[in-house]
This record gives C-alpha cells, sequence and structure tokens, in this order.
C-alpha cells in the first residue's frame, strides 16, 4: 500500500487537498488502497464528524447521516417500519461485520467490483482511461445489461442504493463552495467515453446526508436479490420494490433494479405503464419487459434480463397479495 | 490497568491509543497499519487470523468498542482510543466464555483456523440478537436464533473445513447462558 496521511474532517465545508479522498468505514476504500487501485496521498476520516443520526423530517420523512452505519440504519424501527424495502437490501448486502463498519455514504459511493477493475495488472477504461475494456470480451458474466457503453459496461454493486432509487431518495452533498441536493438516481453516471468518472460530484463535495421522502405506501415494500451463494455475496440481479394497490388496481409503484447497470436502476417505464393497471403477474412481467427493452447484453450476461423479468413479477406479485406489509 | 509503548517505524508515524484486552496501549504507528496487522504483529495477539486480508473471509473478527468488525479492513489509526477485544480476551483455558464453552461442547471446528473469528462474531452476533436485530432472514415474531437465523447471521465467517453444522448448537447453548 502506498503511504499517506491520516487526518480527521473537522467540517463538510472544509476544502479537500487534490490527492485526498475521503475515509468512511474503509470497507470499501482500505481494500482498493491494498489492492493498488486507489492511491490517495491523504485520508480524511468523516466518521468524527456528527453526522451519525437518523432524524424525522417534517413531512413525515426521515434524514439518514452519512456515517450512519449500515447495520444501525437497517435495524432502527423507523426505517422497519416505515421503510421495510431499504432495511431488507441493507441486510442483503456483505456480512454482519462489514455492516458494522459500512456507511450510508460510503456504500453509495462504492465502486464496482469488475474484477479487472480491482486488479491494476490489467487494462480498464474506469481505473486507467484509455488503457480498454478487457470485459467486454472476458469476464463479464456480473456486468450491466442496461446504460453501459462502449468503453465501460461495470455495473454499481450496492443493494442500499437500488432500494433508495425505489424510494426517490435525495442525497445531500457539502463542500467548500457550498450545499446541493441530488437524487440519489441522478449521483451515478451512465459510462459513456468517461467511465473514470463514477458520480456527478465534484472532487471534495462530501455527502452529508441521504433523505428518505414520506412515502406512505412504502410501507409495502420489500427488496429480493438473487445471487451464486445463499448469503454474503453480491447480487447477480436485484429488485426494490414499493406497491399501492386499492380495488385490484395499481395506485401507485415504485420500482428499482441493481447488479444490471452502472447506477441503480430506476424503472421508471415499466412504473408508468403498472400506473391505473389491473396488478396481475402478466402486467407485471409485461412491464418489466418493456423496460428491459432498452437491454444490451453480452455473450455471459443475456441471463440477466430473464432473471430481473422474473424477480419483479414474484417481488410485485407476492406485494400485491401481501394484505399487509412487514 | 499496565500501560504498554510500542515504537517501531520509523518516518511517517502516527500516534495512537487504543485499549486491547483491557490493556491501554500507546502506539507510533504507520498509518497504513491494519487493526490486524497491529494486533498480530505488534502486540502477538495472533488469535485473529490473516485469512483473506480483504474483508471476505471473517477469520480476522474483534469486537472494536463491543461490534463485530473485520479488523483486515481497519486502519488503526482511525481508531483512536477504541476498545478491542479480541479471543484472548473473551475467556481462559480454566474460564472459558460461554461461546468458547459451546464450541468445545459440540466440536464446533476442525483445524480450528477460522474458530477465533468465528467465536467473536458469535459473541458480536448474540448481542445484536439480545438487542432485537433483524437479519435478511427475520420475519417479524420469529425465533432469531432459529438454525436458519444462526446460519445467516454467521455468514461472514466462513469455515474451510465445513465445520458449519455443530457451531449452529454450540452458538444457541451459549444464547442460553
Ligand atoms: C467481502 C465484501 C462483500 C460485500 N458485499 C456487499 C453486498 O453484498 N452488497 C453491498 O451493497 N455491498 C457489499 N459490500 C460493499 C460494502 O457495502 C461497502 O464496502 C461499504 O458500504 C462501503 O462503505 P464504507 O463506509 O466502508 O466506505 P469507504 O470504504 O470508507 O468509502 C467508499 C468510498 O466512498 C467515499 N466516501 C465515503 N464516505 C463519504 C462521504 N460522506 N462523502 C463523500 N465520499 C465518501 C470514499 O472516499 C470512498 O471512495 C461488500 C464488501 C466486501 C468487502
Ligand atoms: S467494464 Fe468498466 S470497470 Fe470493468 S474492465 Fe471495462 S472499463 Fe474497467
Ligand atoms: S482476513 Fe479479514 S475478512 Fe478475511
Ligand atoms: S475449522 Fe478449519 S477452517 Fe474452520
Amino acid at each position: 500500500m502506498k503511504t499517506f496521511e491520516y487526518r480527521t474532517a473537522t467540517a463538510a465545508s472544509a476544502v479537500l487537498a487534490p490527492d485526498a479522498a475521503f475515509l468512511a468505514g474503509g470497507t470499501n476504500l482500505v481494500d482498493l488502497m491494498k489492492l493498488g487501485v486507489a492511491t490517495p496521498d491523504v485520508l480524511v476520516d468523516v466518521t468524527k464528524l456528527p453526522l451519525d443520526r437518523i432524524t424525522d423530517l417534517p413531512d413525515g420523512g426521515l434524514r439518514v447521516g452519512a456515517t450512519v452505519r449500515n447495520s444501525d440504519l437497517a435495524a432502527d424501527p423507523r426505517i422497519r417500519e416505515r421503510y421495510p424495502v431499504l432495511s431488507q437490501a441493507l441486510l442483503a448486502g456483505a456480512s454482519g461485520q462489514l455492516r458494522n463498519m459500512a456507511t450510508t455514504g460510503g456504500n453509495l459511493l462504492q465502486r464496482t467490483r469488475c474484477t479487472y477493475f480491482m486488479d491494476p495488472s490489467t487494462p480498464c477504461n474506469k481505473r486507467a482511461p484509455g488503457s480498454g475494456c478487457p470485459a467486454r470480451a472476458g469476464d463479464h458474466r456480473n456486468l450491466a445489461i442496461l446504460g453501459g457503453s462502449e468503453a465501460c459496461i461495470a455495473t454499481h454493486p450496492s443493494d442500499m442504493a437500488v432500494a433508495l432509487a425505489a424510494l426517490g431518495a435525495q442525497v445531500r452533498v457539502e463542500s467548500a463552495t457550498g450545499e446541493r441536493t441530488i437524487a440519489v438516481t441522478e449521483l451515478h453516471r451512465l459510462p459513456g467515453d468517461r467511465p473514470d468518472l463514477d458520480t456527478v460530484l465534484d472532487h471534495g463535495e462530501m455527502i452529508t446526508a441521504v433523505d428518505l421522502p414520506a412515502l406512505p405506501f412504502a410501507t409495502r415494500s420489500a427488496y429480493r436479490k438473487a445471487r451464486d451463494r445463499a448469503s454474503y455475496a453480491f447480487a447477480v440481479g436485484s429488485v426494490a420494490a414499493a406497491l399501492d394497490v386499492a380495488d385490484g388496481l395499481v395506485r401507485d409503484v415504485r420500482l428499482a433494479w441493481g447488479a444490471v447497470a452502472p447506477r441503480p436502476w430506476r424503472a421508471t417505464t415499466a412504473e408508468r405503464l403498472l400506473r391505473g393497471r389491473p396488478a396481475t403477474h402478466e402486467n407485471f412481467l409485461a412491464a418489466a419487459d418493456e423496460e428491459l427493452r432498452a437491454a444490451r447484453p453480452l455473450r455471459d450476461n443475456a441471463y440477466k434480463t430473464t432473471l430481473t423479468r422474473n424477480l419483479t413479477a414474484a417481488v410485485l406479485t407476492r406485494l400485491a397479495s401481501a394484505g399487509e406489509a412487514r | 490497568m499496565t500501560r504498554g509503548f510500542i515504537r517501531h517505524f520509523p518516518g511517517n508515524l502516527s500516534e495512537v491509543k487504543l485499549i486491547v484486552n483491557g490493556v491501554e496501549y500507546e502506539f507510533d504507528l504507520d498509518p497504513r497499519t491494519t487493526l490486524l496487522d497491529l494486533l498480530r504483529e505488534h502486540l502477538g495477539l495472533t488469535g485473529a487470523k490473516k485469512g483473506c486480508d480483504h474483508g471476505q473471509c471473517g477469520a480476522c473478527t474483534v469486537l472494536l468498542d463491543g461490534r463485530r468488525v473485520n479488523s483486515c479492513l481497519i486502519l488503526a489509526v482511525a481508531q483512536q482510543g477504541a476498545e478491542v477485544t479480541t479471543v484472548e480476551g473473551l475467556g481462559t483455558a480454566e474460564r472459558p466464555h460461554p461461546v468458547q464453552r459451546g464450541f468445545l461442547d459440540h466440536d464446533g471446528f476442525q483445524c480450528g483456523y477460522c474458530t477465533p473469528g468465528q467465536i467473536c462474531s458469535a459473541v458480536g452476533m448474540l448481542d445484536e440478537v439480545k438487542q432485537g436485530r433483524p437479519s435478511a432472514v427475520t420475519t417479524p415474531g420469529d425465533d432469531l436464533l432459529s438454525d436458519a437465523e444462526i446460519r445467516e447471521r454467521m455468514s461472514g465467517n466462513l469455515c474451510r473445513c465445513g465445520a458449519y453444522p455443530n457451531m449452529v448448537p454450540a452458538i444457541r447453548q451459549a444464547a442460553g447462558e
């Protein structure tokens, strides 16, 4: 590991030196530093800032501080009751030990698990711009079917972010130049010809919190994750959904997919198709198919199209038939 | 409480105070030192193992301020003033911790390599259960110590020998104590 200087952040509005990086739980950044993928000169630890609280918002929503640990967020009674999809997504990710360190901000900004990205001995446009993308012809079994580009087909690996996308969460960021709020669905960029830029954040912008809007029907919401083993593995496909059904018709629906795109994929086309329609398995499949028309699978990841389609219909069907939220 | 002063590294050093198994230490550390390396290389506490060094196996699990964590992904400099408990601090041969007793009574291991991590993880996990924290398989009202719950909650600890089956009753026995 390259050596660095360790500092603690004193304020979100402080200037971040050019080669400095924020450190939160370290479960992704320290790993990438060991691998030689991340080489910051300075680490600025954000976990000593008072950003570790979950507070009620006046409209009935919740503000989740950037350094709230994933395990504490998943266990919070307000999250479990009002946004079960978020609690479930968090608990489906990583392990008990990792969730005790991982933070809200760090989870959102964790980097792709593409094997080439994590191995500096190989080319990779995201890690070394212009060096090429060996994944296209090589190992892309768990890479993107939606939103990728010629230059990069990385997926964003977070489970939490998929639930946040479905819930319409807003990310609050702060830097020396001020504060702004970004929809979580707009936080991660599609790669285009700049796969080295994961997000729309400028250097030095710190995530301070994530705001969850009031969404009464999210009490009926769920997360389902498919993976290569029963637990402690990244998703190969996942679905976050909230459903409001009245008289057999979809009054409102929120749907987002994980492990299929460079960002948590909010399925707005499918949502639009479903509003006002009968809440049937058939309609759920048809809506997923419409959203998946944009899919561009490669040799070894076409299974994700079928997987996502079937997971979507299964989750929505179960939510439709669930008399009560859980 | 005894006080140790350990100064090993020349150059870019950071001062760190930690309480390990109830003993307070001050270190001058290379900032790259992980909590795992500090425990093993600087304090000679070799219970926590370096299985993968990337958060993937759980062999390095220790308790940090009472919560289970992977010590291989934690920079010691970031834990100023923290309390760390390793398997060495849980119990002794004469007076084992209930989880250690459970592993012995139920033969919850084979080669033993993953065991210190399993034991620390189980101690942290039982505390989470006591607090009523959910897991991915929890449905409200269910027994938080069912086989399925114990397996899911312990999934962050891999065992190359596959000694999983006996760990389940070992952990349940400890929960009852
Ligand atoms: C073995 C293993 C399995 C895993 N499995 C899963 C899984 O199944 N599902 C899943 O979703 N995740 C999984 N993870 C990933 C894990 O969830 C992330 O590593 C974790 O959420 C990152 O959070 P952190 O606080 O540790 O971030 P750090 O590692 O500290 O930081 C990550 C990035 O975010 C930046 N950053 C952190 N906080 C801020 C802030 N407040 N403002 C601006 N920038 C910030 C850092 O500079 C860094 O670039 C797994 C990880 C491992 C090691
Ligand atoms: S898919 Fe993206 S991250 Fe993976 S090798 Fe290609 S450019 Fe790199
Ligand atoms: S050595 Fe830390 S998780 Fe494997
Ligand atoms: S007992 Fe051998 S690795 Fe678990």
